[in-house]
């Protein structure tokens, strides 16, 4: 063939962070705090409801079911999450699975993007946003968190880290179509305040923008925050598309279930979407989360709620990761929510020179000869970021705790033995 | 404002409001003009919304009707299928992500199996994808492949995803119908044909690649070598590309034999070849597929892939994979569910075939797949009082569901707008039912039968 064979909308994508860093992870023993997804079960309530799915009498669990999710699962989301934003949410009109929170997103960018149209990401971002927009044919517009010295005395906490409201204001032109919100962010960990919310909402509804507000990490807040769904505040309904995972819900990552909810006359085009790309997502799966959230829906609140003990566990992990790596002199960013933790290389950074000239980032390379020299794996921070911000971010490394007991404390030994051999005897 | 006598002031006033007015209709107009357009849809799925599946499954979902619509098997998949699924979410780091291109286990099984049927070495990790479904590879494959200022070859009647994926992926499709060569007669799926020289006529400079459904949905012809080599001798000559639907691939029966056109020489480079989990196990709820292809090719579905959902679901792949493992192993041997299941069908195929025959129809007999479709036209049902302007299969099938309980799919959602009155007398029924199934539907049809008579 005279011209390339593959089309012009994969230009420029063809990179992907996990399918690197996932694949030398494997090929080297590690103690992955690499990729996020929990090295323990999932709760046993979700796990039974499926392998009785899988294995019951309907047989027909192993069959197709509704296009736009099945029926069981949509009516519980609906019932769920209208109860927690004080909206009416129809099942069969407001709300749609997805496979995983990752097929939910590529929707909202297919449905609602077009080329000439600008998507405000706020830097750091799940990197995905950006090649999604651009396969949309859409134009990225970067604004990045921005962090404030912590008070003396104080760790930095992902707090710390804001946008500047007259920066923000500026990112919005009459191109703009979308701004993409991730809260709980992910790498940093950001728990978006109400006032922060209502900053970006009021300029969504001064603009006419669009809103796609990846919730994916919505119960993993700790230290008493409160995640904000931005749906919630006063003009966004109509103009904002919620997404959620089952997977970071009830941390089985591998099952590849999401959803989102929003306006009809918004969720219909990602409909459209759906059902040209996919079509239906898989059944049993689908039935077993429906069961997970019934539980939870029955449990709201208690106790005995996993998502009370999730968040509960996981803070104790993510404080005992800040320990390990302040105890070792890399510095720690607390973060508010999710199940990530950036640090700052600081004194690590001798052990793998700089190279001004090289391409690829610092923290990339320096994760590289982590896994093969340490055989601890994390993911470099500069991966999510744009190109003309990742020099500046080249520095942090994101780990992520959300892994059992002895995972962490091996991750803490080769730590300690790690800056052992750099003061040496 | 200036000053002006009191005449002219009012005249003036009149029309500086009259502007005033007209000029804030029309910043209305353009700011809610502006409003609506944020939230318009993008322009690539303009046209894509209807989909014939949703508006049928819809009315079929009534459990009181005989549902010999859509292509869902109500049969069982074997146990040994459902056990290794079970086994699969058992096993904590199962329920985690696994490789984003597909499961290692899964993938080198496929290679295995596919090596065997193609005779040629299959590397796992760059010659396989593994998707959401026959459709997500149908999709992956036209997303890495297909693009605006392409031309696609679609022959009619074609699974009706075929052409919005065309579309959405911003290139045009071209349509060749395949043509009854028994002029309205044809009892055999064989019976329908590609006229070579209209095949040819329908390839150009700007044809990217042509889709070939093979065994066919809706007719279930099985292409034979022949056939084959005609549409891989022009995908040569016009260096155009194949992408080659074969997920009802193990379902041929007596006398027919399914052929890869990937293994015809100089087809392996341009072909991407798509199988599928729901159609070969008989669980369509599992949603997994495969491509396979060449590297070049393969490599351009894998970018699409970590852009739209990134990853599989692991249980379901570990479970396919073990599935695949118990089957490799007895591929020579009759046992094989690929070989039983497709025994089965036929001896379901016959029946459905039979009871057709017997209320005075004539199924046109399908040489692989699980559907068959027959001309209605002789029942010469009256429907002018269905004021709708739809085709006549829309209209029967809308009728046939409201007032014989039975469901079936018109064949022309399977077509272009322009073979609409070619096909608009067939309707589509699937026979992987199990025996109550059929049972229920052959009492519909002997009552209908009776009533006609």
């Amino acid at each position: 063939m005279s011209r390339p064979v593959q089309a012009q909308r994969l230009e420029g994508l063809d990179k992907n962070v996990w399918v690197e860093f996932v694949k030398l992870a494997a090929t080297y023993p590690t103690v992955n705090l690499g990729q996020g997804f929990p090295d323990f079960s999932p709760p046993d309530f979700v796990k039974e409801a499926f392998v009785k799915a899988v294995s019951g009498e309907n047989a027909m669990l192993h069959q197709y079911t509704r296009v736009f999710g099945h029926p069981a699962l949509v009516t519980i989301l609906a019932r769920f999450f209208g109860k927690l934003l004080g909206q009416d949410i129809d099942p069969l009109t407001n709300v749609m699975v997805t496979v995983g929170a990752y097929e939910a997103l590529f929707c909202c960018f297919q449905a609602l993007v077009d080329s000439g149209d600008e998507v405000i990401i706020i830097e750091p971002y799940f990197d995905c946003y950006e090649p999604m927009v651009k396969m949309a044919g859409g134009t990225p517009v970067f604004i990045p968190l921005r962090p404030k010295t912590p008070a003396p005395g104080k760790l930095m906490s992902s707090g710390d880290w804001q946008l500047d409201p007259a920066e923000l204001a500026s990112k919005f032109t009459r191109r703009t179509k979308a701004i993409v919100l991730n809260s709980p962010n992910n790498p940093l960990g950001k728990v978006f305040s109400k006032k922060e919310m209502e900053i970006i909402a009021d300029l969504c509804v001064k603009h006419d923008v669009l809103c796609f507000s990846d919730e994916v990490y919505e119960w993993l807040v700790y230290d008493g925050k409160k995640h904000i769904r931005i749906a919630s505040l006063p003009g966004m309904w109509d103009r904002t598309i919620t997404i959620g995972s089952a997977g970071k819900t009830f941390s089985a990552t591998g099952w590849k279930v999401g959803w989102m909810f929003g306006p009809d006359h918004l969720v219909k085009h990602l409909r459209t979407v759906h059902q040209n790309c996919v079509y239906h997502c898989p059944t049993a799966a689908q039935e077993a989360v429906a069961q997970g959230f019934q539980r939870e829906f029955e449990h709201y609140g208690k106790p005995e709620s996993y998502f009370v003990q999730l968040p509960q566990e996981l803070q104790q992990k993510r404080d005992r990761l800040v320990q390990s790596l302040l105890a070792v002199g890399m510095k720690p960013i607390i973060p508010e929510g999710t199940y990530f933790l950036i640090a700052d290389l600081s004194d690590f950074k001798a052990e793998v020179p700089n190279l001004p000239d090289c391409e690829e980032p610092y923290d990339s390379r320096f994760i590289k000869w982590m896994i093969k020299n340490k055989g601890l794996a994390a993911i470099p921070v500069s991966a999510f970021y744009s190109t003309a911000q990742k020099r500046n971010f080249d520095h942090l490394i994101r780990f992520c705790f959300v892994k059992e007991e002895a995972t962490l404390k091996a991750a803490e030994d080769i730590l300690q033995q790690w800056k052992l051999k750099k003061t040496g005897p | 404002m200036l000053f002006v006598p009191q005449r002219f002031l009012c005249l003036g006033i009149r029309t500086q409001l009259l502007k005033t007015v007209s000029s804030l209709r029309s910043f209305r107009f353009s700011a809610l003009a502006t409003m609506a357009s944020k939230h318009k849809n993008a322009k690539r799925i303009e046209g894509l919304d209807s989909n014939v599946w949703v508006e049928f499954t819809k009315v079929a979902a009534d459990p009181s009707i005989v549902n010999l619509g859509q292509g869902l098997p109500d049969i069982s998949p074997p146990s040994y299928v459902k056990e290794e699924l079970a086994k699969a979410a058992a096993v904590d780091r199962l329920n985690q992500y696994t490789r984003g291109f597909g499961h290692p286990a899964l993938v080198k099984v496929l290679s295995q199996v596919y090596e065997k049927i193609c005779g040629r070495k299959i590397d796992p990790y760059t010659d396989i994808l593994v998707t959401v479904g026959g459709y997500g590879s149908l999709f992956s494959a036209m997303q890495a492949l297909i693009e605006e200022g392409d031309e696609v070859i679609i022959i009619e009647p074609f699974y009706d995803c075929y052409e919005p994926m065309v579309k959405m992926a911003g290139a045009k499709p071209v349509f060749i119908p395949l043509r009854d060569k028994k002029a309205g007669n044809s009892a055999s799926s064989a019976d329908w044909v590609l006229d070579p020289t209209e095949l040819a006529s329908k390839f150009n400079s700007k044809t990217k690649a042509i889709i070939l459904n093979t065994p066919h949905n809706p007719i279930g012809k099985v292409y034979t070598k022949e056939e084959l080599q005609l549409i891989a001798d022009l995908c040569i000559k016009h260096d155009s590309l194949c992408i080659s639907d074969e997920v009802y691939e193990w379902l041929v029966y007596t006398g027919n034999k399914h052929i890869k056109i990937a293994t015809l020489p100089g087809m392996w480079e341009r072909t991407v070849t798509i199988g599928s989990a729901g159609k070969t196990y008989s669980v369509t709820g599992w949603k997994l597929g495969w491509s396979i292809g060449p590297q070049h090719l393969i490599k351009h579905l894998q970018v699409v892939q970590q852009n739209t959902l990134y990853t599989c679901s692991t249980p379901l792949q570990e479970a396919l994979a073990q599935a695949f493992l118990i089957d490799f192993k007895r591929m020579d041997d009759p046992d094989c569910y690929f070989y039983s299941l497709s025994r089965e069908l036929e001896g379901k195929r016959n029946r459905m075939a039979q009871l057709l025959q017997e209320v005075g129809l004539k199924p046109v007999i399908p040489d692989g797949g699980y559907f068959m479709i027959v001309d209605v036209s002789a029942l010469d049902v009256d429907l002018s009082d269905m004021v709708e302007d739809r085709p006549y299969d829309y209209k029967f099938v809308t009728w046939m569901i409201k007032s014989k309980k039975l469901s079936a799919i018109p064949l022309t959602a399977f077509c272009g707008l322009e073979t609409k009155e070619q096909f608009e007398k067939y309707i589509r029924f699937c026979f992987i039912k199990q025996d109550s199934t059929l049972d229920a539907a052959e009492m519909i049809l002997k009552k209908w039968s009776k009533q006609t008579a």
